[in-house]
């Protein structure tokens, strides 16, 4: 309980008086989180779209796959990144590993699986009159996907925020591509995992309060953007 | 000028419309009336070119249209409105102008044929509100108006008052009616409420069992039935098996449980056929009526008194017939009509229809 309190106290000191340190993993969380959702999104939403409208032999098998993908442990995606980004991988001529890039690479492969099913979710629960409207208006193919998903925006907007959710909170994927270098690549997550190795549960429990703090704000805005 | 040849739609091999084949003219309002299940949502698809007929095609004004990309030129000449009212989660002004905007019209013309659309669907000032809060009603004006916005010159309307209540109902067909009139746009609709088609077609073909049993004017559906489907559909509330006994200047008379009946009909002589005869078309006494010109008189007792609404219908049997006559509220307690009493029932040469005895 003590712990507890005194976490919360230091969290709150570490946010009132700025903490250089602590600022500047909470700038790297969000700017490594967002980038992985930005970039997520550009594929998963085009990609659940196109599934969802396709017909394909094998796309009942595809869309449950993509399922099970939402249960991915992150340190099989970290030790799959790493073998990818290492020297001796196809990409290891990128030189990410260990570099804030390489934290990008790994969230992104964690999160598009579940932006994309979620995207396909959405979609597949837009009224079918919906669809039977746009075509009888004489919409183009892109009008078409365009619509639908301007229709199911609330929905993705919903997948978005589980993807930053799932981003943001990993600590797996950041530990193994990411090495928790102070400075360098060294995020809240990781940060938490540290502190609490050497025994500072009450600075890790304020870096927790900040990590849920960041994720109830991107919340409420969202949900202020779906209110709208 | 929409023509429709020979469609027919199967779904896993079962045959959903079977050969269908119509020619409607520009202007017309073509009404589909049948009982539900019988293919009319499979054909409009069809015709709405949201669905592909297996086999046969669409002209539209001689250019087959089946199969053209949504885009088409052509294609975006027919616009639909379907049984349930369908409205994107946005504003007013955003539903109706979502068409125009496929078709990359300028931000004022657009704002300018949406606020007219308004006016004319009567929700004037609603542009700003949410779509998805308006009443049923509302949002199938607004889906109309969504359709006419883009002024198609065929408008198919699948059922579109069948989840209305009567007030939005009426409102619904003034404006097909509206639209029809005023900008001359072919209207194909289809509805299992029979009235409905008499309220708002030229011409009217019932569907049953995938094709076109029918097709004709409301008259000549409502008072010449060709089967007895098509009867018991339009709600001809007497039909009776009997058999043609005589033909004599021109009249056919029939022998029907003990009863002969006169009725302008061809069947040759021993023929099986059915009647057909409106309750509304038959005229209760509570004696022979020496001045009625009426040919056919039967005399019987009232078996029972069923009121429905302001009327009643009033079952009379004579031997083993049973015939239904409908009469005023205000008639059953002028004549004190009571199950039991001795009446007598008449109905003119005209107001029999003889149809051929189906299996």
């Amino acid at each position: 309980m003590n712990d507890l309190l005194a976490g919360c106290e230091t969290a709150i000191r570490l946010i009132l008086t700025a903490d250089p340190e602590v600022l500047n993993i909470t700038i790297r969380t969000l700017q490594i989180t967002s980038s992985s959702v930005g970039i997520s999104a550009i594929f998963a939403i085009p990609l659940g779209a196109v599934i969802t409208f396709r017909n394909f032999y094998g796309k009942r098998l595809l869309i449950s796959i993509i399922q099970t993908l939402y249960a991915l442990p992150t340190v099989i995606v970290g030790l799959l990144c790493y073998m990818i980004l290492s020297r001796s991988g196809p990409l290891g001529e990128l030189k990410w590993l260990f570099t804030p890039y390489g934290m990008v690479f790994g969230q992104t492969i964690l999160i598009i699986p579940i932006m994309t099913g979620l995207t396909i979710a959405a979609l597949q629960g837009i009224d079918p009159g919906i669809s039977d409207t746009i075509r009888s208006l004489g919409a183009s193919h892109l009008q078409f996907l365009k619509t639908h998903l301007r229709e199911a925006r609330f929905a993705i907007m919903a997948a978005i925020i589980v993807g930053f959710s799932r981003a943001i909170s990993e600590v797996g994927t950041a530990v193994m591509i990411g090495g928790n270098i102070k400075g360098h690549t060294r995020v809240l997550t990781t940060a938490i995992s540290l502190q609490t190795s050497m025994g500072n549960f009450s600075l890790s429990l304020a870096l927790g309060i900040i990590l849920l703090a960041i994720a109830l704000i991107i919340n409420l805005f969202m949900s202020f953007l779906q209110n709208r | 000028m929409i023509e429709i040849h020979n469609i027919t739609k199967a779904f896993d091999g079962n045959l959903v419309v079977t050969g269908v084949s119509e020619t409607i003219q520009k202007g017309e309002i073509f009404t589909i009336i049948g009982p539900s299940g019988q293919g009319k949502t499979t054909l409009l698809r069809i015709l709405g070119l949201l669905e592909r007929p297996t086999s046969g095609e669409v002209l539209l004004d001689g250019i087959s249209v089946t199969g053209l990309p949504a885009s088409d030129p052509n294609r975006r000449r027919i616009g639909m409105v379907f049984q349930n009212p369908v409205v994107f989660k946005d504003s007013v002004f955003h539903n109706i102008a979502i068409g125009l905007r496929y078709r990359g019209l300028p931000k004022e013309e657009i704002r300018k044929k949406v606020l007219q659309k308004l006016h004319e669907i009567g929700l004037s000032g609603y542009e700003h509100r949410n779509a998805t809060t308006l009443s049923g009603g509302e949002k199938q004006r607004v889906s109309l108006a969504r359709v006419m916005v883009t002024g198609p010159d065929v408008l198919i309307l699948d059922e579109p008052t069948a989840n209305l209540d009567p007030v939005s109902t009426e409102v619904i067909e003034d404006l097909i009616r509206y639209y029809n009139r005023v900008y001359n746009t072919t209207v194909i609709l289809s509805t299992h409420d029979m009235i409905q088609g008499q309220r708002l077609a030229d011409r009217v073909a019932v569907m049953m069992n995938g094709r076109f049993v029918q097709s004709g004017t409301i008259f000549t559906i409502f008072t010449r039935p060709c089967s007895v489907d098509v009867a018991k559909f339009i709600g001809i509330g007497n039909i009776i098996p009997g058999t043609i006994i005589r033909n004599e200047e021109g009249l056919s008379v029939i022998l029907t449980h003990g009863s002969l009946i006169h009725a302008i009909g061809t069947f040759p002589v021993g023929t099986k056929v059915k009647i057909a005869i409106r309750p509304e078309e038959i005229t209760i006494h509570t004696g022979p009526d020496r001045f009625s010109s009426a040919r056919n008189v039967i005399a019987g007792t009232i078996e029972k008194i069923m009121p429905i609404g302001i009327i009643s219908r009033v079952s009379v049997k004579s031997g083993d017939l049973i015939l239904s006559a409908q009469v005023t509220w205000q008639s059953v307690r002028e004549l004190d009509l009571r199950p039991g009493d001795r009446v007598y029932l008449s109905f003119k040469v005209p107001s029999v229809h003889i149809m051929p005895d189906e299996p």
